[in-house]
């Protein structure tokens, strides 16, 4: 079982104070901590499990600038056998559906089976470059794979629905997987393990390795374009609680007695 | 005239209801540009959900056929391929859910047409039109263009749009032919899986200490669980604490969980992404505790506390005991 994970570094902004950058068109990263994105964490980890029990190759692959090798190198230490980095000044602005023509050349050069992505990305959160990519790799895909069986030339896929239902797909390989989170626990990786890795080798590939040409990817080869971000409106907000935390906790009993029916 | 094309999403025989939304949506945008609405509605024995979707279009686009029973991207695809290759409509609305999100990027992707995923803001403008979409879970927007020439492609938020009550329009009935023949699927729908029941039904609270990934580990989950204790609170969590696994999934609040309408919802921890606020809205009285003063979660609480909550978990649970036994 060959497996492709394409993965992709990002800020963590989850507990972070987000401001806007000065080109308006991204925000300021300045302080910000990058890692694994989400979801793609528990994509590699769902392909090292597969590789655990049925031997094969785990290869991974992410597009982006040298910054990208700590991610790639993560995924390594997790127990991934390649990792390959797609960068190129013209890959520069692509889109959701760029990224996937990239990658999409990309996995043309290498023999896989499965190929996992996560669902979709912390930061832009297109939700949209692993199903693309199956549409132009002309193979067939899953979005939202919470469970995975492996049944000789065919799985047993879960795809998360809305409500904590799930629809059970059989699916033909090779096939796109997009991967949801919660499917695994993502293995935890030691500094001793990514050091381990430090050494090895992350390929590197550009547009002329891939056979792509500068109008096929980057803002020319994309649909889309940010034009500038700011931050959601408020609407009326929340009356703010303050003082000290014996202040705040009796403010709270009298909304929950008044509000909740707290005796 | 120009066509708008909205996708009806429905499921195990109801429509859902962000169907209506990108319905109010189109309505609104098909009246500031002079275009008609034709809902496509793929599925088997389905007339009672088409009679429903009448007055809310122009026609109905209806396709039957025994192989569209349940929903499969590569039945979709292959029926949306022809519909909108035959009728050219200059904008096609797809739900940005998990029916959505598996569909519409290899739809566009094979016809080739720009695609805007998870839009929560659609304007005309001239020939294309001008997006909303949100970046970073939700703590920054962005505007977006296109940067082709149409037809277009969005998929929409569910909850970004408003229901709006208008005039009935025409809705008449188009049954197009379906092009399925028995070849093959690469992909092929076995069952349903119903949510497990779990030992608490987070539904029936009347109120609910809410737990995210603020929590940072399992061994911090007690704390609030004791909170919730001393003020007859049901503990329920984020999407991110049943991910790690901390909590069994039938505590989870959101889209992927369960929505919940307790009278008072204390958020601890989470930040107010819009899945897990879309399961929350319906609630009474939101508190929200939080030590980003930007959390998305302060713009939908009734009361927002900015703070640690390792200092001020147990500080409540501790003043709350002791309120309650004078």
């Amino acid at each position: 079982m060959n497996i492709i994970v394409c993965i992709k570094r990002v800020p963590e902004t989850a507990d972070a104070d987000v401001s806007i950058g000065k080109s308006g068109k991204d925000i300021d990263k300045s302080g910000l901590a990058f890692d694994l994105n989400e979801w793609d964490g528990y994509a590699i980890e769902e392909a090292i499990l597969l590789k655990e029990k049925l031997g094969g190759t785990v290869t991974v692959l992410s597009m982006g600038g040298e910054d990208s090798n700590e991610s790639l190198r993560k995924c390594l230490a997790m127990g991934a056998d390649d990792a390959v980095r797609l960068t190129d000044p013209a890959f520069e602005g692509s889109d959701g559906y760029a990224t996937a023509k990239i990658l999409a050349e990309a996995i043309r050069q290498i023999p896989y089976d499965f190929i996992f992505t996560g669902t979709q990305a912390e930061d832009d959160g297109y939700g949209q470059v692993g199903v693309v990519l199956a549409e132009l790799l002309g193979i067939p895909h899953a979005a939202l794979v919470n469970r995975l069986e492996i049944q000789d030339k065919k799985a047993k896929v879960h795809r998360e629905l809305e409500g904590g239902l799930e629809e059970v797909f059989e699916i033909d390989l090779p096939a796109v997987l997009t991967i949801q989170t919660g499917i695994n626990e993502p293995r935890y990786v030691s500094i001793m393990g990514i050091r381990k890795v430090a050494k090895k080798e992350i390929k590197t590939l550009g547009a002329s390795g891939l056979n792509l040409k500068a109008e096929e990817v980057g803002v020319a080869g994309s649909d889309i374009q940010l034009e500038k971000i700011f931050l959601p409106p408020v609407g009326e907000g929340a009356e703010m609680l303050e003082g000290k935390p014996e202040e705040i906790a009796a403010k709270v009993f009298d909304i929950l007695k008044d509000k909740g029916g707290l005796a | 005239m120009k066509e708008i094309i909205v996708l009806a999403e429905h499921r195990r025989g109801e429509l859902r209801d962000v169907t209506w939304e990108m319905l109010s949506k189109a309505r609104q945008l098909a009246e500031s540009v002079g275009a008609e609405i034709g809902v496509a509605l793929l599925g088997k024995g389905v007339n009672q959900l088409a009679e429903v979707l009448k007055p809310k279009a122009h026609r109905v686009l209806l396709i039957e056929d025994d192989r569209l029973e349940a929903y499969n991207s590569e039945t979709y695809e292959k029926v949306l391929t022809q519909v909108i290759t035959e009728r050219k409509p200059f904008l096609t609305l797809i739900a940005h859910t998990a029916m959505g999100m598996d569909i519409a990027p290899s739809l566009a992707a094979h016809l080739k047409i720009p695609l805007a995923t998870d839009c929560i803001g659609i304007d005309s403008a001239g020939e294309t039109f001008s997006l909303t979409r949100q970046l970073y879970g939700g703590k920054v927007n962005a505007t977006v263009s296109f940067l082709k020439k149409g037809p277009y492609m969005v998929t929409v938020r569910a909850g970004a749009f408003p229901v709006v009550e208008k005039d009935a329009l025409p809705g008449e009935m188009v049954k197009l032919p379906s092009p399925l023949t028995d070849e093959g699927l690469a992909k092929r729908f076995l069952q349903y899986v119903e949510a497990a029941v779990g030992e608490v039904d987070i539904t029936q609270a009347d109120i609910l200490v809410s737990v995210g990934r603020g929590i940072k580990e399992a061994d911090n989950i007690p704390m609030v669980k004791e909170f919730a204790d001393a003020i007859g609170g049901t503990l329920s969590c984020s999407r991110p604490v049943v991910d790690k696994k901390w909590l069994p999934k039938d505590r989870q609040v959101g889209t992927s969980g369960k929505t919940v309408k307790p009278k008072v919802y204390i958020a601890i921890g989470i930040s107010g992404a819009f899945q897990h606020v879309a399961g929350m809205k319906g609630a009474g009285t939101v508190i929200a505790i939080n030590k980003d003063p930007k959390a998305p979660i302060f713009s939908v609480a009734t009361y927002g506390i900015v703070a640690d909550l390792f200092k001020l978990v147990p500080v409540l649970k501790d003043k709350v005991k002791e309120f309650r036994q004078k």
